[in-house]
């Protein structure tokens, strides 16, 4: 079922979806970039519909909900823990086609990758519905399309393509029908969201990476032109790595709290180990673990690609490293192993 | 050819320069905030080229100067930058007759937010702003803009000097602890934040608002504070007889506060200016010299309300060598 509607009309639907469920959405920070002035698309939870950005792509992604940068997992004091309490309330989560797709990449790592599920992020995975946003264009260093995760036919509760002025959603879930069809000026329509079909960015992944590949001179440049800052795994949908933080709180040292936080591959203190060593020193050889794990390791032990494409990490390097561009030197180096 | 009968004085407040090639002079077209449409900058090179001698200098205030003009030709040249004085919305007296004074010198900027990833606030408009409030004026006074604490536009030789600050704002809910802000700062500024159990701990004292940790801050954790902050200094000066780095005034500073005070500080001159001073003309800094910075602070402070986060410096103290005295 399909309606259409002013504004002021989805308003409305947010307003009373937000009696029954908390909504997290891309929201356009003012003057929350890097630069004076300039503002970033980052999630957070909304209280009004006119909160959520629906026309740029969103600089961090919606793992931030189910995988939050930095969360208390628990409280400890001498011989007593306690949980972390979690708002138990549904949620909406608002998420382009890409986004959708990067949710079971996370379900992999979180809930599927061995015998124990991870308890903290499924009582967050549990609570979440999906909202799909549609994409009426390609942004820039987009290449969904080459990954496949540019359509979504399921997955979502409903969807809301922003065109001229008005909100088109098509409402997949039935129980949902009944927040949008008691709007006064919503029409009935027949609504498909908009998905792209092509980018202009595009990748070719090798079926499979030879070993040569390892020992390629191609991460050499990478060794002096990226910074290690990280900010490429951390806007990322779909890296998933984390450490541990245990604090013991300075005015008590028998009382604390273990925190979990983001971690990333590309950040100094990621492979050491105990006795100083560290196993990828140089920034080349990070770059080389990254892109392999995202196109090829991750496939080899669950059968499909890590990455969506979303571009994002393209989008907010500071140094202009190109991931897609890796992929296809990574194919064309391949190829020319193999020839 | 006639003979030459040219008021000097006049010349000079006209922005014209007394050249050592008797006969000449240079036309000077003032840019304040270093910024200048392409057009205008077009209309500089016909004149260098019509009645000049085809070459442009760029002043160390970053305005012009088109050298090799005949003295004859002054009227005229006046005509011709007319538009550039409308394009760059300068304030005039009488359209046609160039500039009405040069004292008060062209309002520098660095780049700043325009264009620069560390710049704090528009340098560009701030210091257009100040254009517009203080000039025309005969007072020899000479402010710069500078977008962040590296101090790029050099503010510390000038009157006034000001500096672009950011409070920053710290999430620590967005925080992963990777260190980028604590390297950073220790780095490439003044090392005011440490690693405390996992999060980051700022020293507000050390901090200058530079921005850094914001740059570099790769999760958002660290924001720039929805205020624009400024560092004012003072009475920096180069020359003669003492010249000398300008000193911490205000930490914190807003805008209003700032163009008020540099508005105020021209009643203090005219109540306080040597009025045997050599062609009129003395650095504020000498005056204050001569009436003690406390004077100059009740000038400075009229009607002034700072905001509640200014720091001032009551009583700064300045340093520099004093060539005018032994041992100086």
């Amino acid at each position: 079922m399909g309606y259409v509607m002013d504004r002021a009309g989805f308003a409305e639907v947010i307003a009373a979806l937000l009696k029954d469920y908390r909504i997290f959405a891309p929201v356009r920070k003012k003057g929350a970039g890097r630069f004076t002035d300039v503002d970033a698309v980052i999630y957070d939870e909304i209280r009004d519909a006119g909160e959520i950005e629906l026309e740029l792509k969103s600089d961090y992604a919606p793992k931030e909900f189910l995988t939050p940068l930095s969360e208390t997992l628990l409280y400890f004091t001498e011989d007593e823990v306690k949980e972390s309490d979690f708002d138990e309330r549904p949620v909406l989560l608002f998420g382009r086609s890409c986004d959708l797709h990067s949710l079971r990449r996370l379900d992999q790592i979180y809930l599927n990758n061995g015998p124990a599920r991870d308890p903290f992020y499924e009582r967050r995975r549990k609570a979440v519905r999906c909202v799909l946003i549609g994409c009426g264009h390609s942004y820039d260093n987009c290449f969904c399309v080459s990954m496949g995760s540019n359509r979504c036919d399921d997955g979502y509760v409903f969807s809301v393509d922003l065109i001229d002025d008005r909100i088109h959603s098509n409402v997949l879930d039935g129980s949902f029908i009944k927040f949008f069809s008691e709007v006064p000026g919503a029409e009935e329509k027949d609504v498909l969201p908009r998905f792209v079909t092509e980018n202009d960015v595009k990748v070719e992944i090798p079926e499979e990476v030879p070993r040569e590949i390892v020992r390629s001179g191609l991460w050499d440049e990478y060794t002096s032109r990226c910074i290690n800052c990280g900010r490429c795994n951390f806007v990322c949908p779909t890296c998933t790595c984390y450490t541990m933080q245990d604090v013991f709180y300075s005015d008590n040292g028998r009382a604390g709290e273990r925190r979990r936080v983001g971690a990333s591959c590309m950040v100094d203190g990621y492979t050491d180990v105990a006795g100083g060593g560290q196993y990828r020193r140089k920034n080349g050889e990070r770059m080389r673990f990254k892109v392999l794990h995202k196109i090829s390791d991750f496939k080899k032990r669950f059968g499909y690609q890590m990455c969506v494409g979303c571009g994002r990490c393209d989008d907010i390097c500071p140094e202009y490293i190109s991931f897609s561009n890796i992929i296809n030197k990574v194919n064309a180096a391949s190829r020319e192993v193999q020839a | 050819m006639a003979n030459l009968d040219v008021n000097v004085g006049k010349l000079k407040k006209n922005a014209f320069r007394y050249s050592k090639v008797r006969g000449e002079t240079a036309s000077r077209i003032r840019i304040p905030g270093g910024v200048i449409d392409a057009s205008s900058m077009s209309r500089v090179v016909e004149i260098a080229e019509k009645y000049g001698t085809g070459v442009i200098n760029i002043t160390n205030r970053q305005g012009i100067e088109i050298p090799g003009i005949s003295l004859a030709d002054m009227d005229k040249v006046n005509e011709e930058i007319q538009k550039i004085i409308d394009s760059l919305r300068i304030n005039q007296t009488e359209k046609g007759k160039g500039y009405p004074s040069s004292g008060t010198r062209n309002v520098i900027a660095c780049p700043g937010a325009r264009l620069c990833p560390f710049g704090c606030y528009d340098t560009t408009a701030f210091a257009q702003k100040m254009e517009n409030s203080i000039y025309p004026n005969d007072r020899h006074v000479k402010i710069a803009f500078t977008g962040c604490s590296n101090d790029c536009a050099k503010v510390r030789l000038a009157d006034f000097g000001i500096i672009g600050m950011t409070e920053p704002q710290y999430d620590k809910d967005r925080c992963v602890a990777c260190g980028a802000c604590v390297n950073y700062c220790r780095r490439r500024s003044v090392g005011a934040l440490e690693l405390v159990n996992g999060k980051i701990v700022r020293d507000a004292a050390k901090c200058i608002g530079c921005g850094v940790c914001v740059v570099y801050c790769p999760t958002r954790a660290w924001t720039r504070s929805k205020e624009h902050y400024f560092r004012l200094v003072l009475l920096g000066r180069t020359g003669k007889k003492n010249p000398r780095l300008a000193e911490d005034f205000i930490k914190w500073a807003d805008e209003e506060s700032i163009l008020k005070m540099v508005k105020n500080t021209y009643a203090y001159i005219e109540e306080y200016i040597d009025p045997d001073a050599v062609e009129h003309k003395e650095h504020i800094g000498y005056i204050v010299d001569r009436t003690g910075f406390e004077e100059f602070k009740k000038w400075l402070f009229d009607g002034v309300e700072l905001g509640p986060k200014a720091e001032v410096n009551q009583r700064p103290y300045w340093g520099g060598r004093h060539y005018d005295r032994y041992g100086g």
